[in-house]
Formats: structure tokens, C-alpha cells, sequence
């Protein structure tokens, strides 16, 4: 089987990732490019029977200069030939409708020397604008081959993999000749490091920052190289622009043949004009907000039920059907249950997605940018900013990962920073019993339920300490980095379905895996925490419960579950929530919420479950049972009920600021670079939860 | 040559110009590779409700830039 390397190319909205799709079908991985953070998306595909190829989907760009974290890759990909990662074959994905943007790149691919063909993409809406492209003149201009497809239907797809198939000669095309000033020490690097094209010895000259392959002394020596020749990153780049384009102009004359009427756009400029309209624009993204929070809701109820049962129920089939012993409790009751707390936020993470991808799709996400940015200015974030923001309702990974595509280092920071203030699918199931067991039932003139408003309001609440913390860090944080906003917006189309599915599988993968991983490796640690104690606490349990059973304290029937209880105080998570008692006391919290606070570190959901074990419920399935069995626990100073209306409030507070997930800290060094965002945000959020806390319990008590 | 200055900033719905020139600066390649090329037509549709950003057609696609990147366009009409 001969495996070749094709990569990718193209500016956005080319259909791109249509084609990615088109190709590789569900035979895609996401990983990491090595040595850098961007997500790497390959997919295999069979171009013949005995010959696969390993597609690499580049994040969409113009040119080979890059300004965002995402963009930096593309350079590097195509200048580093001893990366693993380096293609055989490069696809340069054109919008047919616009074919200038979408050259300005191939011209610069072609001067690296690699072997192109170039995919004329969108060709139905290029046949609906009316315009003819003369594809033979084109392909012959360029010196490449030349395919038409419709990345939606797959036509053009055989034959796009049939040129694959044979060998493509690297185009003898010229378009850009570097400035005589530089020419000699671009020749130069050109034989020390061993390169092909001067185009390429250039981009060392151009990009040494962003070309992380380069070693530092051989970036040193660079740098002193182009000082002393008095240059500096971004010399020439204007002229070469141009010079690029005055070509691509030229050509463009002698290959459209028809041009595209005017009119074809008419459809979408009049769309533009209801959603980008100053009411009704704001009124429909709002009631789109509006919908995926009811979907989220509503619709995600039923699976999630389902899976919270079938976990349960596993994990009881493997206690009937294993000895007892560590190991297997371990997977009785650590493992499975900890796989279980992944897979139940998979329906809601999904819905989320749905909806995102579809907005994307449909060319309507970038309107938002368009109607929020100035607001999201005002708050040191960007248009772009939004949806990470709306995404981080669901899950802060995929969210803080999303925040990639925001050039400006300090509009991307800010709203890393913010992001996990969105309540996240895992505080639902805190709110829900908490609220339940504070809030009473009843309706407000008999129509607002008093429980959904608690929940709106404390969804409100997070989203306002998002903006106002963005707002703070927007004087508090420097940059000399300008900020700006350029983009496309795309004519509006009607989404591409299995796009849309394939990126629901995407995001719910990158979840499962970043966010599991770490949750698993916490819960089975905390699992260890919660089992294991001081051994002669330990195995008094049982004598001690007997006892108590004896002198008639306790019913014989609750015997197990009293004994978990009871090794719960004593285990060594017991033991840390009662040291932290008195730092807790001012919130109304005693060392049993305490508990619950350090096993609901790493993942905050983990709280309903601590709960039921440490007031020895036993079955976490039954809310109402928690529920009742909160309400009878007493708090031995006052003799009234422990879980008051003062209470529950702080509870409340303290989960909907606190930083209590693992995986968002690791996201958030990985996208940072270092410890340093991470363990501000774990400060500011922790702090943050705990004054607000102190405060509400203060006032309410 | 006394609206030699005006930039795209300074367009109203509808107007139509051509781009003169970009203000050198870290943003004036971003620009031009765009497709704000000197000599190419431009026609300013519309604006976001609070004025800021602007959208723009420009090169055979349309374009949303904010108030600031437009004024280092400059055109001719």
C-alpha cells in the first residue's frame, strides 16, 4: 500500500472543510501538530486500491503571512520538509465565485516548490452568478493542473483523486522577485540551510518568529543577519502583494471568460438586511439564543437520563458480578462512574454544537461577529469572542479551543480568561438540586415558575461576571498589539448536512478525550482520597455502625450505607474537609459540604454524588431522596436545618464562579503557553466565589 | 485635490469610489492581501446598528472591517 501526504490549502469559507469531508468521510482524527498547540485534522482516503492518502485540513487562510495562533502553522508546514507532517501533495481549495482572494495563496505556494493542483471549488454558485472560467487557459498559465468540484455533491472528486494519483510536477510559474537589497542574503540562507527556492530562504527572513522548527541559534543568527542587512518581519510585504495581484489580475482577464452578474448577489444582501437590521437584527439573535438554551434543556433531558441509568446500572451488574476487593471496587466505583460523568454531558455538548455548526455553516456566525463586535469591544473582547462565549454554556474546552480563530493576543486572553464564568453544562445538575431544595415550587401570578427564574438568574449571573471581568482585564492587561477586525461575509447558503454532523462528532470528540482524560485521572484519584483513610478509622467502620445499630441509633437496614458514610468522614478526603472547615464556616458550609467541595474539584458535578454518599443515601439515582435527605440533615449549633435559605444561596454562588475543573486549567496552559493564566484564573474564580459567597450567606443568615 | 483625504471611513450606504491608497502600518499588508488594492472598486452597503463595523464590497466579495481599519483607506470619487 503507498500512503502519500496531501495537505490542504485555502482561504476561508472556500469550502474547505466540505472537502475535507468530501475525501475522508468519517476517517478523521484530531490531533496535535508536534511542538505547537494548533489542532491537526487529518482523515485517510482511498484514491485507488493500493494507494491511500492522509489528507491534512489546514486552518483557512490568504496568505502565507500569518496573524492568528491558528494561521502560524500553515508557514510552517510548508517550510519545514523534515517535519513528519510535511505533504507529498498540496490541494489548493478555491471559491470559485472569487477566484482573486483565492489565488493570492497558490501563488505563494508555488514559489515554495511544492507539487499543487488547484481544486476551482463552488462551482454551483460560480454556474449561478453566471460567470464562465476558461479552466484549460487557467491550468495552463499556472503550469498546474486544474480541477472543477462541488464540494457539496462530490462532483469532481474522482477526478481531483485521479490527478492526485498521478505524479504532479512542481510549476515553473514566477510571480514575485525579491527585492535586490536582500536577494544576496536570502541566497545565502538558501545554501546554509539547504533549501529549494529562494521563496523559501525568504520566509526565514520574513517569519524566524513563527517558524518554530528554526533553532534558537540559528534564529539568532537570522536576525542578525537581516539587522545587519537592514531588514526587519514585514519589509516588502505590501509590494509583494501587490505584485502578486497585478498577476492574478491579469490572469483573471484572460480567464473569465463571463463575469458574474452583479444581481446574483441581491438574495443575500436583502437577508443581510433583516438580520443585520438594528431591532429585528438583535431581536432574532436573541431568540436563537433563546432556542439553544431551551434545546439545551429540554431536548438533551431524555439521553441524559438514559445514560445516568445504564451507567448506573452497569456499574451494579459489575459489584453483583466481581469479588469485592480494591481493584475491583476501583472499576465498580471509580472508573465507571467517572467515565459515566463524561458521557452524560455528551447530548447537551452535541445539541450546542448542532446549532453552532449550522449558524457557521449558513454564513450567519459571521453576522454576529458583525452585530456584537463594537458591544463585545466595550468589554475588551472581540466580535469573534462570541461564540467561544455561547459555547462555553455547554463545555469551557471546546470553547477555549475555539477562541483560536481571535488574532489579537489580548482580545483572545480576555475571553480565555472569561469563558469558564459561563455556566457549563456541569453545574446544571449542582443548581438543579440546590435550587430544589431552597427555592419553593411555586409560580409567580401563576405563570413564572420561581425554581426556572433561580436558574435563569444564576445563567445571568455568570454571564455578567464574564463581562464585567472582561471589562476589568481589558485596563488591567497591555499589549501593543493593534486589534482589528477583517473578514469575510460569506452569501448566505443553506447548510451542508453532513458538515454539520461531522463537526457535531469533531467537537463531542475533542471533548470526550481533552476533558475525559482529566476527569477519569481525578476521579480515580479522589476516588483513592474517599475510600482510604487512616487504616484504624477504617476498619472500625463496620464495628462502630454495629454498635450504633445495637444501641438502637441506627436502623439495621441503613447498615450499609451508614458504613460508607462513616468511611467517608474518615477517609482522607474527610479528613481534608474538615481541616478546611473553618476557612468554610463563614460560607454556612460544614466540613460534610466541605468534602464535597474537594471531590467536586476536578469536575464540579461531583457534588451531587459526594453528596448522597456522605448523608448516606446510597443511590444517587433518586433526586428526591438526596432531596429529602438534605432536608432532615441539622446543623448541631443552631438545631435548625443545615441547608437554610442562606446556605443553599451561598452553595449556589460559590458553584457558579469557582474554578472547579481540571481540564479547563489544562486547556487553558496548553493555549497559554505556561501556568501563569491558569493559576491567575484559579485564584481570581476561587476568590471570587468565595467573597461572593461570604457575602450572600452573610447577608441572608 | 481637496478631498484627496477622504477615507472609506467617511462613505455613506450606497457609495460607490475607488481605493487610492493604504496608510503604511502593521495592518497595511493585511489589507491589500485582502483586496483592498489601489485602483480597485469599492461600495459601502452598510453598517452595523452602532455605527461600527462597516460592511464593504470589495474585490468581488463582501467585507466587514470597524470604522478604524476603514480610515486607512483612502479613496477617489
Amino acid at each position: 500500500m503507498k500512503r502519500l501526504k496531501v495537505a490542504l490549502a485555502g482561504k476561508p469559507n472556500s469550502g474547505k472543510s466540505s472537502l475535507f469531508n468530501q475525501l475522508t468521510g468519517l476517517n478523521q482524527k484530531i490531533g496535535n501538530f508536534p511542538g505547537v498547540t494548533v489542532e491537526k485534522k487529518t482523515g485517510v482516503c482511498q484514491l485507488d486500491a493500493d494507494t491511500q492518502a492522509e489528507i491534512i485540513d489546514l486552518p483557512g487562510i490568504y496568505s502565507l503571512y500569518p496573524r492568528s495562533v491558528d494561521e502560524k502553522i500553515v508557514a510552517e508546514i510548508f517550510s519545514d520538509k523534515r517535519s513528519t507532517s510535511y505533504p507529498n501533495k498540496v490541494i489548493l481549495v478555491a471559491d470559485s465565485t472569487n477566484l482573486q482572494s483565492s489565488l493570492l495563496l497558490l501563488t505563494q505556494l508555488i514559489e515554495l516548490h511544492l507539487p499543487i493542483v488547484l481544486a476551482l471549488n463552488m462551482v454551483d454558485l460560480s454556474a449561478k452568478s453566471g460567470q464562465s472560467i476558461d479552466v484549460n487557459t487557467l491550468s495552463k498559465a499556472l503550469d498546474l493542473p486544474v480541477v472543477m468540484v462541488n464540494s457539496r455533491n462530490g462532483h469532481g472528486i474522482q477526478e481531483l483523486k485521479k490527478i492526485l494519483l498521478a505524479p504532479i510536477k512542481v510549476s515553473s510559474q514566477k510571480f514575485y522577485s525579491i527585492d535586490p537589497e536582500i536577494l544576496p542574503t536570502v541566497e545565502n540562507f538558501k545554501k546554509y540551510f539547504h533549501l529549494e527556492s529562494n521563496y523559501e530562504a525568504y520566509q526565514y527572513l520574513q517569519q524566524v518568529e513563527n517558524l518554530s522548527f528554526i533553532s534558537e541559534s540559528d534564529k539568532t543568527f537570522i536576525k542578525q543577519t537581516a539587522q545587519a542587512s537592514n531588514f526587519f518581519p514585514g519589509k516588502y510585504q505590501g509590494a509583494e502583494t501587490i505584485i502578486r495581484y497585478q498577476f492574478i489580475q491579469e490572469l483573471l482577464n484572460k480567464v473569465i471568460i463571463k463575469t458574474a452578474r452583479s444581481e446574483w448577489k441581491k438574495t443575500s444582501h436583502q437577508i443581510d438586511k433583516v438580520l443585520t437590521h438594528k431591532v429585528w437584527g438583535y431581536l432574532i439573535f436573541f431568540g436563537i439564543l433563546f432556542l439553544i438554551f431551551q434545546a439545551i434543556f429540554a431536548w438533551a433531558q431524555a439521553p441524559m437520563d438514559l445514560i445516568d441509568l445504564s451507567f448506573a446500572n452497569l456499574s451494579n451488574w459489575l459489584r453483583d458480578v466481581f469479588p469485592s476487593g480494591p481493584f475491583f471496587d476501583l472499576i465498580t466505583q471509580g472508573i465507571i462512574p467517572g467515565i459515566g460523568g463524561i458521557i452524560i454531558f455528551v447530548p447537551q455538548i452535541a445539541i450546542l454544537f448542532a446549532f453552532i455548526a449550522v449558524l457557521e455553516e449558513t454564513g450567519y456566525m459571521s453576522r454576529v461577529v458583525f452585530l456584537m463586535d463594537k458591544i463585545m469591544r466595550k468589554f475588551g473582547m472581540s466580535g469573534k469572542s462570541v461564540v467561544p462565549l455561547i459555547s462555553g454554556w455547554a463545555c469551557a474546552i471546546p470553547a477555549i479551543m475555539a477562541t483560536r480563530t481571535i488574532e489579537n493576543w489580548k482580545d483572545r486572553l480576555i475571553t480565555i480568561f472569561v469563558t469558564p464564568l459561563m455556566s457549563c453544562s456541569a453545574r446544571l445538575p449542582v443548581f438543579a438540586i440546590l435550587i430544589a431544595l431552597i427555592i419553593p415550587e411555586e409560580k409567580l401570578l401563576g405563570f413564572f415558575n420561581f425554581q426556572g427564574i433561580a436558574l435563569m438568574g444564576l445563567y445571568l449571573l455568570g454571564f455578567l461576571a464574564a463581562m464585567i471581568s472582561a471589562m476589568a482585564m481589558k485596563w488591567i492587561v497591555k499589549t501593543k498589539e493593534k486589534s482589528f477586525l477583517i473578514m469575510e461575509l460569506p452569501t448566505y447558503r443553506s447548510p451542508n448536512w453532513s458538515n454539520v454532523g461531522l463537526t457535531i462528532v469533531e467537537k463531542t470528540k475533542t471533548f470526550v478525550f481533552e476533558a475525559g482524560k482529566v476527569i477519569l485521572a481525578i476521579s480515580i484519584l479522589l476516588w483513592v482520597l474517599a475510600s482510604y483513610g487512616p487504616s484504624s478509622a477504617m476498619s472500625e467502620a463496620e464495628q462502630v455502625v454495629t454498635n450504633q445499630i445495637e444501641i438502637g441509633i441506627i436502623k439495621p437496614e441503613e447498615k450499609e450505607n451508614q458504613i460508607m458514610a462513616y468511611k467517608l468522614q474518615h477517609s482522607y478526603a474527610g479528613i481534608i474537609g474538615k481541616s478546611i472547615e473553618p476557612i468554610i464556616a463563614p460560607l454556612g458550609f460544614d466540613w460534610k459540604i466541605g468534602i464535597a467541595l474537594i471531590t467536586s474539584f476536578a469536575a464540579r458535578e461531583v457534588f451531587v454524588g459526594t453528596m448522597a454518599t456522605i448523608y448516606s443515601v446510597g443511590n444517587t439515582e433518586d433526586q428526591t431522596t438526596i432531596k429529602s435527605r438534605l432536608r432532615e440533615e441539622i446543623n448541631p449549633d443552631t438545631g435548625g436545618p443545615r441547608f437554610t435559605t442562606a446556605t443553599g444561596l451561598s452553595l449556589l454562588m460559590f458553584y457558579t464562579f469557582a474554578m472547579q475543573c481540571m481540564s479547563t486549567l489544562a486547556i487553558v496552559k496548553r493555549e497559554t503557553n505556561g501556568w501563569k493564566w491558569p493559576i491567575l484564573q484559579l485564584i481570581y474564580m476561587t476568590g471570587l466565589a468565595y467573597f461572593s459567597s461570604l457575602l450572600v450567606y452573610q447577608v441572608f443568615s | 485635490m481637496a478631498n484627496s483625504t477622504k477615507t472609506v471611513a467617511q462613505m455613506l450606504p450606497g457609495e460607490a469610489a475607488v481605493v487610492s491608497s493604504i496608510s503604511t502600518g502593521e495592518l497595511a499588508n493585511k489589507l491589500l492581501e485582502m483586496g483592498f488594492l489601489p485602483g480597485s472598486a469599492i461600495v459601502y452597503n452598510f453598517s452595523a446598528p452602532f455605527g461600527d463595523p462597516i460592511c464593504v464590497s470589495v474585490s468581488g466579495y463582501d467585507l466587514t472591517i470597524r470604522l478604524e481599519e476603514a480610515a486607512m483607506i483612502s479613496i477617489l470619487n
